[in-house]
């Protein structure tokens, strides 16, 4: 972090972006939440807001600060720049004699920028790098969108109550892989690059060096992110207690409407749809994201394996918590609290597993 | 260009069998015979089969590693999918990709008794397992065939049990929990069949296949004949969309059916087994 660039400057950073060839995406307020979208201006991005979240609770508050980045973080994690809510596979034509003949629809991104990651949220990315690309079997979607992305991570500088990234070792700082890294202060960003291409722009940007207080406040401001009122048990035991009576007392209060699993940064399930041509030649394959909530997902001939809330959240949460440290060496959850935050039961993991284990 | 595990390859049905009224094998081959050539796998691994515009579905490869011919798949109709299969014929046209999974431990097995044991009808992942034993007969001990069924007419392929029964060093038990008249066989559940089973437990490999509750009885049959949990292996079935590990309607636990079964070793799986919702 020995570089400073002026709050004054950013606009320099997003012309760089655009002069190498990238579509810039950044947080803007979209139906009173933070999301990642297209990003032209600085002005589009939200400054002086401040989240304030809770159990089924997420309101943005006006402040009259200069910080842009000064909220946890919003309802969309980066997820679908990635891993698309919906995307085509492949297609197939059938000729006259009966023939088929295959075609992958491969995505072909444009160079994408993402500004103010969070480090929750790229602990989440390299865990589902690690589902989908580094498994036995590479999937050449993501992998096509993973290639498109430059990360620009942002610090955090204000947990809200719902965060928990401390306790899962995931944040506030960003430690994961990123090309640049800001840490933002009144004036304006201590920036460092951690990766070629975060190189090359930066030296494009008219940085000065960081001074000691400028590194000091930021630090500062960091350490006001790990004050966190929620912790998530290193390894709950949850496999040990999958008879435990709270899981009905859980499954009584949750609405099974999957709200979880689409704001979760790491939730992978999709599910395969063959959607034909009304030519009735011309069929192509998609995927959808897809949750252990929906009925249909554990269905197999004739019966569903889980039919009630009970069971899905179990589940959920043992997969989440238990399962993917023998699938992947780790925890599924990397501290976000989104969860949380847009469960509209209030349905709060941490909380839950403090009752199971 | 990179692989893509997703996109089928176009196969031509060569040949099909009508087993039983609802049981048909469809004989396979790839269009492009240089794909054919490549094509390699192991006892108990399964394929996608996709139907233009209907859909895929996980069917086990029924045929022989080493016939590098034809790959069979012997389908029970049950739902969407595999009822338009069943309207397929001979020529028509197919997509297929695989072979996913883990197989059976045959290479463990050499040498050793195999016990195959299976419950409800056609049991295709434990048949391919019949004709691998029996074109090596020589490389495995005892073949102890047993198989359940509900009633004596679920019992399809009773000539096919009768050629097994014939062959050497090879034990046919059948047993139906209703029997009818003319039933030569044993009545009640296929865990009773075990008793009569000869086989040694110091030196067998149990193999599976059949509904969950069955597995379970039989397994703790085999355990209390002195099989150890190591030895006795299951093939599991659960929803499934891409066969890679990617979906997630097949985890089971901490695994993906498809990427890590569907055959396990027992100790793998066993905290789960029976335990309802997963
Ligand atoms: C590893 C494996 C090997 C199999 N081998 C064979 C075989 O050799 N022969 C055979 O006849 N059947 C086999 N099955 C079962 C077969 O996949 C299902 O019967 C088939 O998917 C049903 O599809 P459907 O569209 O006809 O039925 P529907 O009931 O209409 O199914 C709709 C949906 O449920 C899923 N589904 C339904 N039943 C199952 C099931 N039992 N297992 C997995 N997904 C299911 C389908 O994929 C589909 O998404 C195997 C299943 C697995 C997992
Ligand atoms: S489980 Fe909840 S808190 Fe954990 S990563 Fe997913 S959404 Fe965030
Ligand atoms: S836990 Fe909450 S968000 Fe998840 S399915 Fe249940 S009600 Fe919906
Ligand atoms: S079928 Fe998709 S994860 Fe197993």
């Amino acid at each position: 972090m020995n570089h400073f660039l002026a709050r004054e400057d950013f606009p320099h950073l997003l012309r760089a972006l655009t002069q190498a060839g990238y579509d810039c995406v950044g947080p803007q307020i979209r139906q009173g939440a933070i999301v990642f979208d297209h990003l032209h201006s600085v002005t589009q991005l939200p400054q002086g807001f401040q989240d304030e979240q809770q159990p089924a609770h997420y309101r943005l508050q006006q402040t009259d600060s200069p910080y842009w980045f000064d909220w946890s973080n919003g309802a969309s994690a980066i997820k679908p720049y990635t891993f698309a809510p919906q995307e085509n596979l492949w297609a197939v034509q059938r000729d006259q004699s009966g023939r088929l003949r295959f075609q992958a629809t491969l995505p072909q991104p444009q160079k994408t920028a993402i500004i103010g990651v969070r480090a929750c949220d790229l602990a989440a990315l390299t865990l589902q790098d690690q589902h989908f690309l580094h498994g036995k079997h590479v999937d050449p979607y993501y992998q096509a969108r993973r290639e498109s992305l430059l990360l620009i991570g942002v610090n955090c500088t204000h947990a809200a109550a719902t965060c928990f990234c401390v306790s899962t070792g995931d944040g506030p700082e960003i430690r994961q892989p990123y090309d640049l890294l800001l840490s933002e202060i009144a004036a304006g960003f201590l920036l460092s690059s951690g990766s070629t291409a975060g190189a090359t722009l930066a030296a494009q940007l008219p940085l000065t060096p960081a001074s000691d207080a400028q590194q000091h406040t930021a630090q500062q401001r960091m350490q006001a992110a790990t004050q966190q009122q929620r912790h998530l048990p290193a390894k709950p035991p949850l496999f040990a207690h999958l008879n435990h009576p709270h899981w009905q007392t859980v499954g009584a209060r949750c609405l099974a409407c999957g709200n979880c699993t689409s704001v979760c940064p790491t939730c992978f399930c999709h599910q395969a749809l063959e959607i034909p041509d009304l030519d009735g030649d011309t069929s192509r394959h998609e995927r959808r994201w897809d949750s252990c909530f929906q009925p249909g997902h554990s269905y197999i001939h004739g019966w569903q394996i889980r039919s009630n809330a009970t069971d899905y959240y179990r589940q959920w949460l043992t997969h989440k918590l238990a399962g993917w440290h023998e699938q992947f060496g780790r925890s599924g959850c990397t501290g976000c609290g989104r969860c949380i935050s847009w469960c509209p039961a209030g349905i709060d993991l941490t909380a839950e597993v403090e009752q199971l284990g | 260009m990179k692989s893509n595990d997703y996109l089928p390859h176009e196969v031509q049905i060569v040949a099909r069998v009508q087993e039983a009224p609802d049981i048909f094998t469809l004989r396979l081959r790839f269009t492009d015979l240089a794909h054919h050539a490549r094509y390699h796998f192991d006892a108990g691994q399964f394929n996608m089969l996709y139907l233009h515009g209907v859909g895929e579905v996980a069917i086990s490869i029924a045929s022989d590693p080493k016939d590098t011919h034809l790959i069979d798949h012997t389908v029970r109709v049950v739902g969407r999918v595999t009822k338009a299969l069943a309207q397929l014929q001979t020529g028509d046209y197919l997509g297929l990709r695989g072979p996913f999974g883990r197989g059976w431990p045959m290479a463990a097995a050499q040498g050793r008794d195999v016990l195959l044991i299976t419950g409800g009808l056609g049991c295709a992942p434990v048949v391919s397992v019949v004709h691998y034993v029996l074109r090596r007969r020589a490389h495995y001990a005892r073949l102890i065939i047993m198989q359940g069924v509900k009633h004596t007419h679920d019992l399809i392929w009773r000539r096919q049990y009768d050629t097994w029964a014939a062959a050497p060093n090879t034990q046919v038990l059948l047993t139906a929990d209703q029997t009818g008249q003319g039933w030569p066989f044993n009545t009640g559940l296929v865990t009773q069949l075990i008793a009569q089973a000869q086989f040694d437990p110091a030196n067998a490999v149990a193999m599976l296949c059949g509904p969950e509750g069955m597995m379970r009885a039989t397994a703790q049959a085999l355990q209390e004949r002195g099989l150890p949990d190591h030895d006795i292996w299951l093939s599991m079935e659960r929803n499934m969309h891409c066969a890679v590990g990617h979906c997630g309607h097949c985890q089971f636990g901490g695994s993906f059916i498809c990427k890590d079964g569907p055959v396990y070793p027992l100790p793998e799986i066993s905290h789960l087994l029976g335990v309802k919702g997963f």
